[in-house]
């Protein structure tokens, strides 16, 4: 299996190799670097992420060709390159608004784990083996669990560490005794030749729908999805908010690539079952997350809630099954977590001012610093799925594919939920619009946090409005799985 | 030789042991330890499988390998964690670490 190596494989794990670099970097920087210039820290991660991204862009573009390498255990396609893509931007973002926050951005090991969290995702886009899956979102889990309790001295996040530990590590096993039960109706561990052995052997079909439930339910907790939503609030508003952002985008989206891969590649045999699983997961996702927003105080459960409505939404395109609907899912993934990112960029700076997180603390927010206002109104109302931005198209998108796969109950769910989604998105908006501002005192954006969410937002505009360059990749990227 | 089911059977039951442990515990070591059950129901099953259907391809193998390498990973994070909240609750039992809920 392992002749010898090729540059197709080197190139296929390049984004892992430069990532790995870097944290080799941090970690020597962490212990060269005399205490009082720890400051440099988050600079040199932004570096050397943006030296990946652009060595990813530019050198690892697999074209329309899709191949199997490393012994079958990762497989070098659009979809894969994309998602890395995507992961090492939303790192990029992440480390730029942690600058300044707490006493948390001047540890070296914030940055490793990170990193370290980022490579587990770029191989959770390309994993093509359960083995190899497994690994990649335990590496890609176990740095987050660690970071979401990372500031040791709040009850918060303590509290989320612990939580996100608990619940991650019981649908991990729930998960695993699928694959172990795949394994054993098949004899293989490569997600590309399990739908081969599933046609020749004769598995009574509830035990593989039986299976896939208990994968589902795994992948259900990383994509946070009904019924495995529970830890994501309290999780989201406990962690560090900057690995908010992190963990609401790049996580998310790693777990719905994985989803994508896996139910298309291993199980077309049982399609209707996990059809009707997921739309039902799908339509329920989409009313639990937007009923309970509508009561939320704290900003960052609100984002918790929509964001698991918008794991809903996304879904749709996955229960579409074809290829526009792949397409969808990877244009909603583009679209939310850019948008994602700003607004949780926007949550780190009101916290610098007003110190709080609370809703009623944007009050007014508009009169202390009208670009930061117009700013979030630009990132909810894409959430919303207001035109001309991103939000809107990619909405379009799903709802379209879920058309197109004769599944107009779901497309007309969708979108009933997103005028219940309005209402919260507008409240908030009203709070910063309308509301009395406590203080006079105009709001101070530090450059790193500036940059953040201005290359964010600016993204949500391009996505809205230029559509072609996105929505060709993300043809192109479930081109590659068909 | 021991039929196969019997495995499979041991390593549903542990499976399950480990699940109600999960859910009905409310010591999180405790919780910790039921998860570890879930995990060798796993091995079990992979190890068993890899005897009887694949003892050419050593990938059964491989992977109940990484599976108890990543468990052992996971449960020093576990415990760091747990030892993180004792330290500022001077509790370990789940249901009264709930600060944040709905």
């Amino acid at each position: 299996m392992f002749g010898s190596i090729t540059p197709d494989m080197i190139l296929a794990i390049l984004p892992e190799l430069s990532l790995l670099v870097v944290l080799a970097i941090v970690f020597i920087a962490d212990l060269v670097l005399p205490k009082e210039r720890n400051g440099l820290l988050p600079w040199i991660t932004a570096a050397g992420l943006a030296v990946t991204f652009v060595v990813t862009l530019l050198f690892t573009n697999p074209g329309a060709g899709a191949e199997l390498v490393w012994g079958g255990m990762l497989r070098h396609d659009m979809l894969a390159y994309l998602g890395k893509l995507l992961f090492i931007f939303a790192a990029f973002v992440t480390t730029l608004i942690s600058v300044k926050f707490g006493d948390v951005w001047l540890k070296g090991e914030y940055y490793f784990l990170m990193l370290a969290s980022t490579m587990g995702m770029t191989l959770m886009a390309a994993s093509a083996d359960v083995v190899m899956l497994f690994l990649a979102i335990e590496t890609t889990s176990i740095p987050l669990y660690i970071l979401a309790g990372f500031m040791t001295g709040d009850n918060k996040s303590t509290e989320a560490g612990f939580k996100y530990l608990l619940f991650g590590a019981m649908t991990t096993a729930v998960m695993l005794y699928g694959f172990s039960l795949l394994f054993g109706f098949t004899g293989t561990t490569n997600l590309y030749a399990m739908s081969a052995a599933i046609t020749a052997g004769s598995i009574p079909v509830p035990v593989l729908v039986g299976t896939v439930v208990l994968v589902l339910l795994g992948l259900g907790f990383k994509v946070a999805i009904f019924p495995m939503h529970f830890w994501a609030p309290d999780v989201y508003e406990g962690a560090p908010t900057p690995i908010t952002a992190f963990l609401s985008t790049a996580s998310k989206a790693a777990g719905f690539l994985v989803l994508i891969r896996i139910m298309l590649a291993s199980f077309p045999q049982v399609l209707a079952d996990w059809q009707l699983i997921l739309g039902v997961a799908a339509v329920a996702s989409m009313f639990v997350g937007n009923v309970v927003a509508l009561t939320q105080k704290n900003i960052k459960r609100l984002l918790a809630y929509s964001g698991i409505a918008h794991a809903g939404y996304a879904l749709l395109g996955v229960v579409a099954a074809s290829e526009l609907g792949v397409a969808s899912v990877v244009y909603y993934l583009l679209v939310y977590v850019v948008t994602n990112l700003a607004s949780f960029g926007i949550v780190v700076i009101v916290w610098h001012a007003v110190g709080s997180d609370e809703i009623a603390d944007y009050s007014g927010l508009s009169r202390r610093s009208p670009m930061l206002a117009l700013v979030m109104l630009l990132a909810f109302l894409s959430l919303a799925g207001i035109p001309p931005l991103g939000g809107f198209i990619a909405k379009v998108l799903v709802f379209a594919a879920a058309v197109e796969a004769n599944l107009v109950w779901l497309a007309v769910l969708g979108v009933l939920n997103s005028i219940i989604g309005l209402y919260y998105y507008l409240i908030v908006l009203k709070e910063v619009y309308l509301g009395q501002p406590t203080s006079e005192e105009p709001i101070a954006v530090a450059p790193a946090h500036g940059v953040a969410i201005v290359a964010s937002i600016l993204l949500v505009l391009l996505l809205g409005v230029v559509i072609a360059p996105g929505f060709d990749w993300a043809l192109a990227a479930a081109a590659s799985l068909f | 030789m021991i039929p196969l089911s019997w495995y499979l059977i041991l390593a549903a039951l542990l499976f399950c042991i480990g699940l109600y442990g999960v859910l009905a515990r409310k010591n999180a070591v405790a919780i910790l330890m039921s998860v570890e059950l879930m995990l060798n129901a796993v091995n079990i099953n992979l190890v068993a499988f890899w005897r009887y259907f694949t003892p050419g391809n050593i990938s059964g193998h491989a992977f109940a390998v990484i599976v108890f390498v990543v468990a052992a990973a996971e449960v020093a994070v576990g415990l760091a964690l747990i030892i993180s909240i004792y330290r500022r609750r001077k509790t370990v039992a789940a249901d009264e670490i709930n600060l944040m809920k709905w």
